[in-house]
């Protein structure tokens, strides 16, 4: 029942705690015996004993202690669970993040980004519940109505049969009706999300309602697909709740039996006052356990779900040599250190060949490339011709199926992938913005809030936003350099997002780098600083160009231009433009494009 | 929008809050009793278990136990389906309460857009309006209804330990009341510091979570794995230490309850026993005034959660009302005219005159003393670089706000002496983020106007060279479109909008930036469409593509908020000025990817 086992595991890690959790919970059910046992006691005595205060009192005062101790027991039950929960969940987060990063920018593309983030964090907080709650009282359901019968079997054998009888029928319930409930609730959350995704799309959609005059009879509509989401989930919920009428129906009819049947017991004077009373005061708290396991129950699935996402990813193989080298060491806080500096010289491309899928075409097949040192490399091509993919092998965010890429005669696979990407440096097409200060987000180093520990190298960052012309508008910002900047920051415009790419470049200041062309539309003045400041980036560098405008590429050393996973015509812009191929037409059409915008 | 809601100065929530649900009081007071019921059968249960034992060890005949025995029986029954009557009654509460919720936001919400959308940055907006609507959703079932089951639980018990023990009422209140009430509030109290604490470091953990997925691929290409993991791991710490922290404070709370009920029976003991013995309680009493009170605790035990609920209910109540609150960027004044004999046989003209406005009273200006002129049936275009106020004038003129000075006139109707629903009547607009709905594309088309016969429909699709895309599709027109539907590319989306814009028969088109989503030769074919669509009508067209302006009768440029040039296409090349520059730089950087996939050019 939703045990996952890989997550067990996890949990054993934090044994201790867990065991303790389940011991306390125990201990107190112990207590509650106790309790029980005297109550009915006290209650004996006085009824039929004729006992007064005074013959009693220090029995109360012993009720008091246990209710004292039996809080305290609670209370620590309740931080040793909460220390499982949060010793697995604190362990897998870092686990997670650590191979998220190993597994590198491939794995966490496109429409998975989405997916990933909601695991990495309302996924892990799922787990909460389970390992909180459910698994203890996984064993606490099996315990604790074990150890009651144990004290009430020899006092009441009788009783402790029918309880022992009409307990499994709870869990036997539960499971069976469980089933049948946990479907419907399922839709009932999907017609849920159904209906928030309508009045989301709605609102977002209020201005186009506003321009078309029909803003005001929508809402309207709102209200009636409430109305009906709600008369269907109800028809839904009717027989849904159904089962936990059932729950509740056993557990007290349970308890009524019980007491019925003492009674009944008692009246013909085969049992004693005091016995009877105590099995009353046990009933429900032995039935307790048993549907709290069942109100806990959904939580356990919610868990289990969340945690069979987690490990595929933590599972996911790392394809890339040595990017788990610090997953594995953990602690270290540097970067690590490339062995002596590597000089990249020639890269060199041979018959590289790679396929994202088995289904798929393959993405590059067969392909020879060379980067000269301090010489540019045009990549043109349509989207889905193998550009990006061998932007992303230089950078070694994946290695070739086929084939192999040298640098400077050293096959690249046996150099450490962040050794050898300490000589190379990237400017996206998107670059992604930080919700962090100006500082950080040129520097890359990412802080913890509150982590004083100051950048040494802020003359640095600010000579590289000077060299990408990105420092008169950071200086700008409300609060310069130290200005907060991403979601709910301040917000920057395409072109000063894409300079701030191109100071990291800067600072980067790594002999190979691989430039890909922003198209957003920008403002002329923008596009002139921008351009500006990739001139004097690629200076003296060996850059590979993805190339998005003919401006720039016409200056490129040398200009491949792909289709279909391979290089079908390579040659200087002189050489290419003279020749009639894919470049030249392509080239035709850009101006014709202009000539058609004129006359 | 401007001024912020009123709300923020008044205390008022809880109670604007409260009258929602009140709007059901009927259903609300049954559900309520429901709850109530529920909790009194388990009282009657123990307490009637309590009298057939405590009676039956006197060894009465069995004829006198009859009675409570199908008591218990009874009580039994009805608890589980009192049970469910209650859930079901709340559930259907919450989802008529969420319904109201929504239908009160949007109504709300309709005047102050699309201003309040552009002032906070819009998709996490309404995603976060949504999930606070959701949040009060259970402002009912899990914070109105238990402290009002609680309080009628309470009386009850005190009115049974009252008929059988009355010196013993005024312990088991107080324990009821520092149960349900006292020991709720303190805790609520104390954990709201650390609570702030762990909500500010939840969200600094999801932002280096989020970073070290969204941002992988950058931060692996300057291998700052270690430095990421390493803010990872030290955020994720403080999180296991504040949770810690919490843990400690909700066990005391739990702790803490369980021990003022366990006290709370020893207490009543310690009082009732002395009465037994003085003769004014019987042993049977005593036994059932012991069971009551320990089923009496069941109500209060959801009370802090309850709270918990209320505070966050409250929080998202004071964000909604705050956004719901804010006033208008434009008013409908009473005096206006609220319709239009014209029929606009012909198109009318359309005139800017001394146009000025600012979006607050200490902000530049974004427009400043426009004017031009667009004649019956002409075409005008506006040009200029982003942030130069063409967008300004399209809101003004679809009076999503209102000019401070000069005037818009169309066919001799001022705008501002029009409701905002019959000004926008005479535009129709084809703007270059076309939003469609998740619907089918017929509703998406007749949200123009909704009693459009279907050769109106296929008409209007016709004219804007869509008709035979849509018949194409599976469901025809009636395929769904949007997340859940066919994805359409950009030129399918922007035909859409002219087809939309086609049946709503304004007599004046704007075109704000209708291309610039498109790649080149998708923009042509657009362009020489709404050509035609044109012909019939006084037409705008605001862009900063200088692309196939030679259609426009004057072009406009402007230029922080004035008109820096004006004049036709050719004369304002040979002028070399600002328009000159742009279709200069736009020509020169002819991006390759202006030709998106014309497939055939590579492949050839």
């Amino acid at each position: 029942m939703n045990l996952d086992r890989r997550l067990l595991r996890e949990a054993w890690a934090a044994r201790a705690a867990l065991l303790l959790t389940i011991a306390l919970g125990l201990a107190s059910a112990i207590l509650l015996v106790w309790q029980a046992y005297l109550i009915s006691e006290v209650l004996s005595r006085v009824f039929l004993g004729g006992n007064g205060l005074s013959d009693v009192r220090h029995r109360l005062l012993l009720l008091a202690l246990l209710a004292t101790g039996r809080a305290g027991l609670g209370w620590l039950g309740h931080v040793a669970a909460h220390r499982v929960a949060s010793q697995v969940k604190s362990e897998i987060r870092e686990r997670l993040a650590a191979q998220l990063l190993a597994l590198g920018p491939l794995y966490a593309t496109g429409e998975r980004t989405g997916e990933l983030i909601t695991v990495v964090t309302e996924g892990i907080e799922a787990l909460e519940a389970y390992l909180a709650q459910y698994l203890p009282q996984i064993a606490l359901a099996a315990l604790v109505p074990l150890t009651f019968l144990t004290f009430v079997f020899p006092l009441e054998p009788l009783s402790a049969v029918v309880m022992l009888l009409t307990a499994p029928v709870i869990p036997l319930f539960m499971v069976l009706i469980g089933q049948a409930a946990r479907a419907l609730t399922l839709r009932q959350w999907t017609a849920l999300g159904r209906m928030s995704a309508h009045f989301l799309d709605r609102l977002q959609g209020l201005p186009t309602l506003k321009i078309l005059g029909r803003s005001r009879d929508q809402g309207l509509a709102i209200a009636e697909v409430s109305d009906r989401y709600r008369q269907a989930t109800m028809s839904v919920l009717r027989v849904a709740f159904l089962s936990a009428m059932a729950l509740e129906l056993v557990a007290t009819l349970s308890t009524a039996i019980v007491a019925v049947q003492v009674g009944l017991r008692l009246l013909y004077g085969r049992m004693d006052f005091q016995y009877a009373f105590f099995v009353l005061l046990l009933a429900p708290e032995f039935y307790l356990p048993l549907r709290l396991l069942g109100s806990r129950f959904h939580a356990g699935t919610e868990g289990a779900q969340a945690a069979k996402r987690i490990f595929e990813v933590l599972e996911s193989p790392v394809c890339v040599p040595g990017a788990a080298d610090y997953v594995v060491t953990g602690q270290s806080g540097e970067a690590p250190a490339p062995q002596g500096v590597l000089v990249p010289g020639v890269v060199e491309f041979q018959g590289v060949a790679y396929r994202y899928r088995p289904d798929l075409q393959p993405a590059l097949h067969g392909l020879d490339l060379r980067l000269d040192p301090s010489s540019m490399v045009g990549l043109v091509g349509p989207s889905g011709s193998g550009k990006t993919t061998i932007a992303r092998m230089l950078l070694r965010f994946m290695e070739p199926q086929e084939g192999r890429i040298l640098a400077d005669g050293r096959p690249l696979s046996s150099i450490p992938a962040p050794a050898w990407r300490s000589c190379t440096a990237w400017v996206p097409q998107t670059p992604t913005i930080f919700r962090a200060t100006v500082w950080e987000n040129i520097s890359l180093d990412l802080k913890a809030p509150g982590d004083r520990s100051t950048c040494g190298c802020r003359d640095r960052v600010m000579w590289a936003a000077q060299q990408a012309h990105a420092h008169t508008f950071i200086q700008a910002l409300p609060n310069g350099y130290d200005t907060v900047i991403g979601e709910h920051g301040a917000r920057l415009s395409g072109g000063q997002i894409q300079r701030i790419a191109l100071a990291r470049a800067f600072l980067r200041d790594a002999p190979i780098l691989v430039l890909d062309e922003a198209t957003a539309n920008l403002d002329p003045e923008h596009e002139r600083l921008i351009q500006d400041a990739i001139e004097r980036l690629i200076s003296g560098r060996t850059v590979l160009l993805i190339a998005h405008r003919v401006g720039t590429v016409a200056r490129a050393d040398r200009i491949h231009v792909l289709g279909g996973g391979r290089i079908v015509e390579s040659g200087t812009h002189l050489e290419l433009s003279h020749q009639n191929g894919v470049y030249r037409r392509l080239l035709m059409a850009c101006a014709m494009d202009g000539e058609g915008q004129t006359r | 929008m401007g001024k912020p809601g009123r709300l923020a100065s008044r205390p008022g929530v809880l109670f604007r809050l409260v009258g929602f649900p009140l709007a059901w009081w009927p259903r609300l007071a049954l559900a309520v009793l429901a709850g109530f019921a529920t909790v009194a059968s388990g009282i009657g249960l123990m307490a009637t278990s309590a009298y057939v034992i405590a009676s039956a060890a006197l060894h009465p005949s069995i004829a006198e136990l009859q009675v409570a025995i199908v008591g218990i029986r009874f009580f039994g029954l009805a608890r589980g389906l009192l049970r469910y009557l209650e859930r079901i009654l709340s559930h259907d509460l919450n989802f008529r309460l969420l319904g109201r919720l929504r239908l009160w936001l949007y109504n709300h919400l309709e005047p102050l857009a699309p201003a309040v959308m552009m002032d906070y940055h819009s998709g996490d907006l309404l995603a976060r309006m949504v999930a606070d609507i959701n949040t009060l959703e259970n402002l009912y079932v899990r914070a109105l209804a238990p402290p009002l089951v609680a309080v009628l639980v309470v009386g009850l018990t005190c009115l049974l330990v009252g008929s059988l023990a009355a010196p013993v009422v005024p312990l088991v209140l107080a324990a009821l009341t520092l149960a349900g009430g006292v020991l709720p509030l303190a805790a609520f109290a104390l954990g709201r510091r650390p609570g702030r604490q762990e909500v500010e470091t939840r969200s600094d953990l999801y932002v280096a979570l989020v970073d070290g997925v969204q941002g992988v691929a950058d931060l692996v290409a300057f291998g700052k794995e270690p430095l990421q993991w390493n803010r990872t791991q030290q955020i994720n710490r403080r999180m296991v230490h504040l949770q810690a922290q919490a843990a400690r404070l909700t066990g005391l709370q739990d702790a803490m309850g369980g021990l003022i009920m366990q006290w709370a029976v020893v207490g009543a003991l310690w009082l009732a026993i002395p009465l037994v013995g003085s003769g004014r309680l019987s042993g049977v009493q005593l036994a059932v005034l012991i069971l009551a009170v320990m089923a009496g605790f069941e109500a209060v035990q959801p009370l802090p959660q309850a709270f918990q609920t209320l505070g966050q209910s409250l929080a998202a109540g004071r964000r909604l009302f705050r956004i719901a609150d804010a006033v208008p960027a434009v008013v409908d004044r009473p005096e206006v005219l609220s319709s239009i004999p014209e029929a606009w046989e012909t198109p009318p003209a359309l005139a800017i005159t001394d146009l000025s406005f600012r979006y607050g009273e200490h902000e530049p200006w974004a427009l400043e003393r426009i004017s031009f002129r667009v004649p019956p049936g002409g075409c005008l275009a506006v040009v200029g670089p982003s942030g130069s106020g063409k967008t300004t004038l399209v809101n003004l003129m679809l009076r999503f706000w209102d000019y401070q000075s000069g005037r818009i006139d169309v066919g001799g109707y001022e705008l501002r002496h029009l409701t905002q629903h019959v000004s926008r009547q005479l535009f129709g607009v084809v703007s270059q983020q076309t939003f469609l709905f998740n619907a089918t594309v017929w509703d998406n088309l007749v949200l123009a106007r909704p009693d459009a016969s279907r050769d109106e429909v296929v008409w209007a699709a016709e004219q804007a060279h869509i008709h035979q895309w849509i018949d194409s599709l599976p469901d025809g027109y009636e395929t769904w479109i949007g997340e859940r539907g066919v994805r359409l590319s950009g030129g399918e989306r922007q035909r859409l909008a002219i087809a939309r814009a086609l049946l709503q028969r304004s007599p004046v088109l704007i075109l704000d930036e209708p291309t610039s989503n498109l790649d080149a030769l998708t923009e042509r074919a657009v362009m020489n469409e709404l050509d035609e669509v044109m012909r019939d009508k006084t037409t705008l067209i605001i862009t900063h593509r200088l692309a196939g302006l030679e259609r426009a009768d004057e072009i406009v440029v402007l230029c922080n908020g004035r008109i820096a040039e004006r004049g036709r296409h050719s004369a304002l090349v040979d002028q070399q000025g600002l328009y000159h520059r742009m279709w200069r730089q736009q020509r020169q950087e002819a991006p390759f990817s202006s030709l998106a996939n014309p497939t055939d050019l590579w492949y050839k």
